[in-house]
């Protein structure tokens, strides 16, 4: 609960702007995140918070804004860029390859490699069977092609790549939409736990029960702009409807 | 419930299951030793002689090479349409340089040893840099591959016409005719030295592999299943060798040799080709493509970007970068089959590699490589080049009229692809 808030945050998005084709899917957004916190991004269908993290996570380029790590200005032209600011995602489509088992996805982009410079396949499968047995102790299907798995195994190995790789940023699109209940138990011990670490979380999450369970702090968008940034422990569930569905802020929390 | 198959205890399975072979490997050299027999019924045992075989595999050759650049273009999804007019261009270039280029502006005579390499040297650079060229329109400037190979086609089979005023260029320099296959071969000796050497490595890799994944607890097949694999992996490369040595070399052209050596022939004295060296570049080519699609990380890309183009770009993957350097390799085999085809023939003709490009397509694709992109292997496509080269030869031998060759080998194209469909639903994979 209690996030020290005194030093300088550990990412900060000031007034960004993104457009498709005349369609302003962000506009003038900023939202902040500080070590060991949870903040939430709800709104409704479309509202452009994929959009939003996908710029955080170089998938996107702003048209507009600022993007700060640990209070100095960030050039985040790739996907490439954002890992080297330990910026890791899990992304709403999971971005998994379908053709490559679970390991090959675990470590794409970072191979593990042998002294010889080729790929160490065995020790990549031994450190995705470690971690897996983290997230979904059932998970048994290591070399299957990851379109052999289900939805919620497919999700585990998403959850696994972005946890791996000791981020300080995390980013989560919706992961826990396609887990059952077990899984999801786990991947909120797992948040709670990165929290400890002082790992900072933007969490994208449409329920609401879960928003006010493991976030610190909520920002609600609607139609790409955003409606307000709340301490969730000083808000109730009616609040964060009212502010997802009307874009109704509730004064007294005024943030933004 | 559903995942029983615990990581120890192995459940019992069928013989196949636990030599763990490709059973798409498997239905493809069955449909392979079935056109070999059926062709050898049809001929009264012709087609399976050493002669035949041996002329086969350097017919194979000039295709297969391409074939293995292929699977990576068509793995990440692209197509390239213009390798059979590259493969000209390329091997214009070497033809010019060896017999008229270096000559002129160099000054290194006729003869010289340094021509056939710096030649070959040349048609690489400018397989590779077009090959470059054609990446960067499609990765950088997001032109379809079909259109800027579509394109290349044309200009490429034009650029090498004018570069040889459309002139057939030759002789070509002994050297360099050594890799066209009957020219330049190994002898029986160095022959089974190198095929006892490839059952050691082999042997070595299947062992490394065992111990790589019991080092990592990982499950391992039963040691009878390493076994007959084993041994079915040596019997295939030996046999492949005593067939290459067997076939005799004519007398006249032995005497011929002993000629130029200042000798005489020994009476009686017989020799086999042996290996010939466009065959080692194959399995040399082979080999390297096969280890760069299984264990580097550029394979590792190439696969994913194939699989999940986005996902690739968004694990950091420069997908850009990654296109030009797919079409610069197949550019630079472009030039080797170039290299190949053209010392094969012992001259630079205009229409060499015309259509060449079906038929590595239709290579690619009989070997398995999906044009839906992410699935492919090397192998495979050697394999469909063999199975191509055995069909049109043998139709040839069988006395088959010209058009109906091309009717049949186009409707087995087809056919093939029919089959993988329906196998991979079966199998489920994709
Ligand atoms: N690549 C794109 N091209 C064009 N329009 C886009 C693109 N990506 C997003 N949009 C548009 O931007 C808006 C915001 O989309 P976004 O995916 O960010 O919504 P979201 O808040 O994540 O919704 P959901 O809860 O459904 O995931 C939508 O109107 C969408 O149609
Ligand atoms: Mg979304």
């Amino acid at each position: 609960m209690s996030v020290d808030r005194t030093g300088t945050p550990l990412v900060e998005m000031k007034d960004i702007c993104i457009s498709f084709g005349g369609v302003h899917a962000v506009d003038h957004v900023s939202v902040d995140l500080w070590p060991g916190e949870v903040v939430g991004l709800l709104g409704h269908n479309g509202a452009g918070k994929s959009t939003l993290i996908k710029i955080l996570s170089g998938a996107y380029r702003a048209d507009q804004g600022e993007i700060r790590v640990n209070g100095e200005a960030a050039h985040i032209h790739n996907p490439r860029d954002a890992r080297r600011y330990n910026i890791e995602t899990i992304y709403q489509t999971l971005a998994l390859a379908d053709n490559l088992n679970a390991s090959a996805n675990l470590f794409l982009g970072r191979e593990l490699v042998t002294a010889t410079g080729l790929v160490d396949d065995a020790r990549m499968e031994a450190e995705t069977a470690k971690i897996m047995a983290r997230l979904n102790p059932n998970f048994r299907k290591f070399r299957d092609p990851v379109s052999a798995l289900s939805g919620g195994q497919r999700q585990s190995v998403a959850i696994a790549r972005a946890v791996y790789f000791n981020a300080r940023i995390l980013i989560m699109d919706e992961p826990t939409a396609a887990l059952g209940p077990h899984e999801t138990q786990m991947v909120s011990e797992l948040i709670e736990e990165l929290k400890r670490q002082g790992i900072g979380i933007f969490l994208i999450s449409h329920d609401i029960h879960d928003v006010m369970k493991l976030c610190d702090r909520a920002s609600v968008m609607k139609n790409g702009q955003l409606v307000g940034t709340v301490d969730v422990a000083k808000v109730t569930d009616d609040d964060l409807l009212g502010m997802i569905i009307l874009g109704k802020h509730p004064g007294q929390h005024a943030a933004a | 419930m559903a995942e029983t198959t615990g990581a120890k205890a192995a459940p019992k399975q069928g013989f196949l299951k636990s030599l763990e072979i490709d059973t798409r490997l498997l239905g493809m050299i069955g449909a392979f030793i079935a056109v070999c027999l059926v062709f050898n019924l049809m001929t009264d045992g012709r087609f399976l002689t050493a002669r035949n075989i041996f002329n086969l595999t350097i017919q194979t050759v000039s295709v297969a090479i391409m074939a293995t650049g292929m699977v990576f273009v068509i793995v990440t999804r692209h197509i390239d349409l213009s390798v059979g007019s590259l493969l000209a261009t390329c091997s214009a270039v070497m033809a010019m340089m060896q017999t008229r280029w270096l000559p002129d502006m160099l000054g290194l005579e006729i003869g010289h040893p340094l021509l056939p390499w710096v030649a070959i040297l040349a048609g690489l650079l400018t397989g590779a840099a077009i090959g470059a060229f054609n990446g960067w329109l499609v990765g950088y400037l997001t032109i379809p591959a079909f259109i800027v190979t579509l394109g290349g086609l044309l200009v490429w089979r034009n650029v090498a016409w004018y570069m040889t005023s459309g002139q057939t260029i030759g002789p070509l320099d002994p050297t360099y005719v050594a890799f066209g296959g009957i020219n330049g071969t190994l002898g029986p000796a160095a022959s089974w030295i190198v095929g006892l050497g490839a059952v050691a490595a082999a042997l070595i890799a299947l062992f490394a592999a065992r111990r790589a994944k019991a080092g990592h607890g990982q499950p391992v097949k039963p040691l009878w299943a390493e076994a007959v694999l084993a041994g079915l992996v040596a019997a295939a490369i030996l046999g492949f060798v005593a067939v290459l040595n067997a076939y005799q070399i004519p007398s006249a052209r032995l005497e011929r040799i002993f000629e130029a050596r200042g000798a005489v022939m020994p009476e009686g004295y017989t020799a086999g080709y042996g290996i010939p060296y466009s065959v080692l570049l194959l399995i040399f080519i082979a080999i390297v493509m096969t280890v760069v699609a299984t264990r580097t990380r550029l394979g590792r890309y190439i696969f994913a970007t194939g699989g999940n183009p986005d996902a690739a770009e968004l694990s950091g993957i420069n997908t850009r970068l990654l296109t030009v350097k797919i079409f610069a390799i197949m550019g630079a085999l472009c030039a080797l089959a170039g290299m190949v085809a053209s010392a094969r023939l012992a001259n630079h003709s205009n229409d060499i590699g015309t259509l060449d490009e079906l038929r590595v397509i239709a290579a690619a694709v009989i070997g398995g490589t999906a044009l839906s992109g992410g699935i492919g292997t090397i192998h495979g496509a050697i394999l469909g080049a063999l199975i191509m080269q055995s069909l049109q030869s043998g139709m040839a031998m069988v006395g088959v009229d010209a058009p109906f060759q091309n009717i049949v080998v186009g409707a087995v194209l087809v056919l093939a692809v029919l089959i993988d469909i329906l196998y991979r639903k079966r199998t489920g994979a994709r």
